[in-house]
């Protein structure tokens, strides 16, 4: 090979080339979900040091906001967490009328939380499919895909679209659930616990499964606290946080749902996190589903608004993947100000490096899974 | 046999025998044998792992997708060659013809039917070597010096990682792999292939069941030795791109793969003659079972067929594993190579021959 003199390195005095391998882990590489780009220094297969460079998907998303009304931003937002838009539109219209002081009306925060906790589910059965196929299981990917389809058919029912759902709207929603679609989901919910089973059949009690993710990447709940980890990160160390149960918005004071925790913070315990979330956001989904009410979608709101002048407001929401927050500011004309965007994905990823000090890189690709991150909303 | 060739016997019988027979052998096993039994695995891989998964697998190319692994060679011939040009250029193109040699050379040694009832008829061997079993896993290690030198030749490193991975994981486990082989050699008494399957039908039981240990280590050790999931950490895909063949890309690309496929279906086939009874029918000493010999056939065909069926057996569990596990960690993978197949193996061997010494004794 031919790295024999490089400037700054150290003359070499030994027959053989003794310093760490540098590798880049993408941004085009298999296991790093887009354009994540890891710099990883290794001692044979043991990683000494790691650092994380994004930005290759930067789109000035939050300068885009400042660009359009109100009303206009909600479809910035879907390209965001492109798997998991209903969340971060319900975070932003949630930031936008606690801006204008809007009251949403109880049938359309139903229809809210139902698109959110089905857009829950679909984003951890792609955050299982892809961790699944990291570790090396390749057919969870494709039964976690094929529910996954179902629920994107249900969106494509309500808004016309699957991914970029553009599905909500500031004061409530746009459309109303569509004749027989409450029959549909009804039938999706009823059979997917037994689908949540059938993935872990595969995986839970598999040794090798096991072997891989059971004290893995080790979360320490005061770590986690500190690097401000939110969601199932946050969970699967202990740490019992949950938005839903905290500060509840939209229906869910009015459902019945349990926020399970982990034990050990290692990756095998975020794993059984979020197969229990998917049964609880299922749970959430058939509650809402019995209790819909009847009555208006839209609050009652001026053609044209303005954000006053100094208005400041911050609406974060238990997104798939953590709290997903929106900061907003006014300056008395129809556009914002300012728009601050509090990605999970983005603050989850910070703390990677802490958790592959030392490990293996098989590992780094089960801690780069269990982050679960999405590139979109890392750079935004 | 036609005419011409029982002339040509006739007339030079040495030449016959040591050169034109092994020859067209050679020719109609390579061609009609294990050239289509590899493009076939591999549709019918993504075949069964697609009733797995939930889909159809390949099903545009040809009735049921049968042509499909035609369309592929094709593909692969016709595209570029790339050859990178910080790559070791030799060793670059030594590297896969170094692992799909070895791999289709030891079915020279393989018995796919039984020997022929006349001294004039035909065996269905290439050659019944009387050292035929060290010469299995002599040629089997040439093997991978291919991986780890097109690791190296690339000039990658995540080539570079997985030519060492493999390195280490095919020495590791082909010890364990070797000292599983000598169970059924003890027992057995002759390293020649043929007079295993032999030994299996006079001593009226398949190695399977006095040796089920050494059958065991030889399995999982055979799928880590053909680098298949789940010990298929050379090429992870999520962890080093393509492992050792990361660089190469159209023809040479597959010849790595036939390399692989080249050897679950000899590991296979070893692990049929070994502990299956090869050709032999299921039970070959309970005589109402006489009908699954199928006396109207000729015998040939019918060993022919129940090697085959044996050997299908164990390429389908090859593709079950890789529809079910996850893969192991490189360390995790040592683990079990050494703290505890290698002891197993050991044990069962000192077993075995304090039995035969007993009982010999």
């Amino acid at each position: 090979m031919s790295e024999t003199s490089v400037p700054g390195e150290p003359p070499r005095d030994t027959l053989f080339d003794l310093r760490e391998m540098e590798v880049n882990l993408g941004p085009q590489h298999p296991a790093t979900h887009g354009v994540l780009r890891l710099k990883v220094k290794l001692d044979g297969e043991r990683i000494v040091d790691c650092y994380p460079i994004i930005g290759y998907l930067h789109r000035g998303t939050e300068k885009l906001f400042e660009l359009h009304p109100f009303f206009q931003n909600v479809p910035h937002t879907d390209r965001m967490d492109y798997v998991a838009a209903a969340t971060n539109n319900l975070a932003y219209v949630g930031a936008v009328e606690k801006l204008l002081g809007l009251t949403v009306p109880p049938r359309a925060r139903y229809i809210r939380t139902i698109l959110a906790e089905l857009q829950r589910i679909s984003s951890h059965l792609l955050w299982l499919a892809t961790h699944a196929i990291d570790i090396g299981a390749m057919t969870p990917f494709f039964y976690t895909f094929r529910e996954r389809e179902e629920i994107l058919d249900l969106f494509e029912d309500y808004c016309g679209a699957r991914l970029t759902l553009n599905c909500m709207r500031p004061g409530g929603q746009p459309y109303d659930l569509p004749a027989g679609w409450v029959e549909k989901c009804a039938a999706f919910v009823d059979k997917f616990p037994a689908k949540v089973d059938e993935y872990e059949e595969l995986l839970t009690e598999n040794r090798i499964w096991k072997r891989r993710t059971v004290g893995i990447g080790v979360l320490e709940p005061e770590v986690a606290i500190d690097y401000g980890i939110t969601g199932p990160m946050l969970r699967g160390s202990g740490v019992a946080f949950d938005l839903r149960k905290a500060l509840p918005y939209e229906a869910y004071g009015e459902v019945e749902f349990d926020v399970p925790v982990g034990k050990n913070g290692d990756t095998y315990d975020r794993y059984l996190v979020r197969m229990e979330e998917m049964r609880q956001a299922n749970r959430i989904v058939r509650q809402c589903l019995d209790k819909l009410p009847e009555g208006p979608l839209m609050a009652k709101r001026p053609r044209v608004v303005r954000g006053a002048a100094d208005a400041e407001v911050y609406h974060g929401i238990e997104g798939p993947k953590g709290e997903i927050g929106f900061y907003i500011v006014g300056d008395g004309t129809t556009n914002p100000y300012r728009c601050h965007v509090r990605p999970p994905s983005f603050i989850n990823l910070q703390v990677v490096p802490a958790m592959v000090q030392g490990a293996l890189i098989a590992d780094l690709i089960a801690v780069i899974g269990t982050t679960d991150i999405v590139l979109g909303e890392v750079d935004r | 046999m036609p005419a011409f060739l029982a002339a040509i016997r006739d007339a030079h019988p040495l030449l016959f025998d040591y050169a034109l027979s092994p020859a067209l052998k050679i020719l109609v096993l390579l061609f009609a044998g294990i050239l289509p039994a590899i493009a076939y695995l591999t549709l019918a891989e993504r075949k069964i792992l697609g009733y797995m998964q939930s889909r159809v697998g390949p099903n545009r190319v040809g009735p049921w997708g049968l042509l499909q692994p035609i369309a592929d060679v094709a593909k692969l011939l016709v595209k570029e060659d790339v050859i990178p040009e910080q790559s070791v250029r030799w060793a670059f193109i030594l590297a896969p013809c170094l692992v799909v040699g070895p791999a289709l050379v030891i079915f020279a040694v393989i018995p796919i039917g039984p020997p022929a009832a006349s001294p004039t008829g035909l065996n269905l061997f290439i050659a019944d070597v009387n050292v035929a079993l060290l010469y299995v896993i002599a040629v089997a290690t040439i093997g991978v010096y291919g991986l780890i030198l097109g690791g190296w030749a690339s000039n990658s490193k995540f080539s570079l990682m997985g030519g060492l991975r493999s390195a280490a994981q095919m020495i590791s486990y082909e010890v364990p792999q070797g000292l599983a082989l000598v169970g059924p050699l003890i027992l057995a008494g002759t390293l020649s292939l043929v007079g295993i399957v032999e030994a299996q039908r006079d001593a009226k039981v398949w190695y399977l069941f006095p040796q089920f240990i050494a059958f065991f280590i030889y399995v999982v050790s055979g799928v880590a030795e053909s680098n298949r999931n789940p010990f298929d950490l050379p090429e992870a895909e999520s962890e080093l791109v393509a492992g050792f063949h990361t660089e190469y890309s159209g023809m040479r690309w597959a010849l790595f793969f036939l390399g692989e496929y080249a050897n679950m279906i000899v590991i296979s086939a070893m692990a049929t003659t070994l502990f299956l009874g090869g050709w032999l029918r299921p039970f070959p000493s309970v005589a109402w079972l006489h009908f699954l010999d199928f006396p109207f056939l000729p015998a040939g065909l019918v060993g022919v067929f129940w090697f085959v069926a044996k050997l299908t057996v164990f390429l389908f569990a090859y593709i079950w594993f890789r529809g079910t596990f996850p893969r192991y960690r490189f360390d995790q993978l040592m683990d079990l190579g050494w703290k505890w197949l290698i002891p197993l193996a050991l044990l069962n061997l000192f077993f075995t021959g304090l039995v035969k010494l007993l009982v010999k004794g």
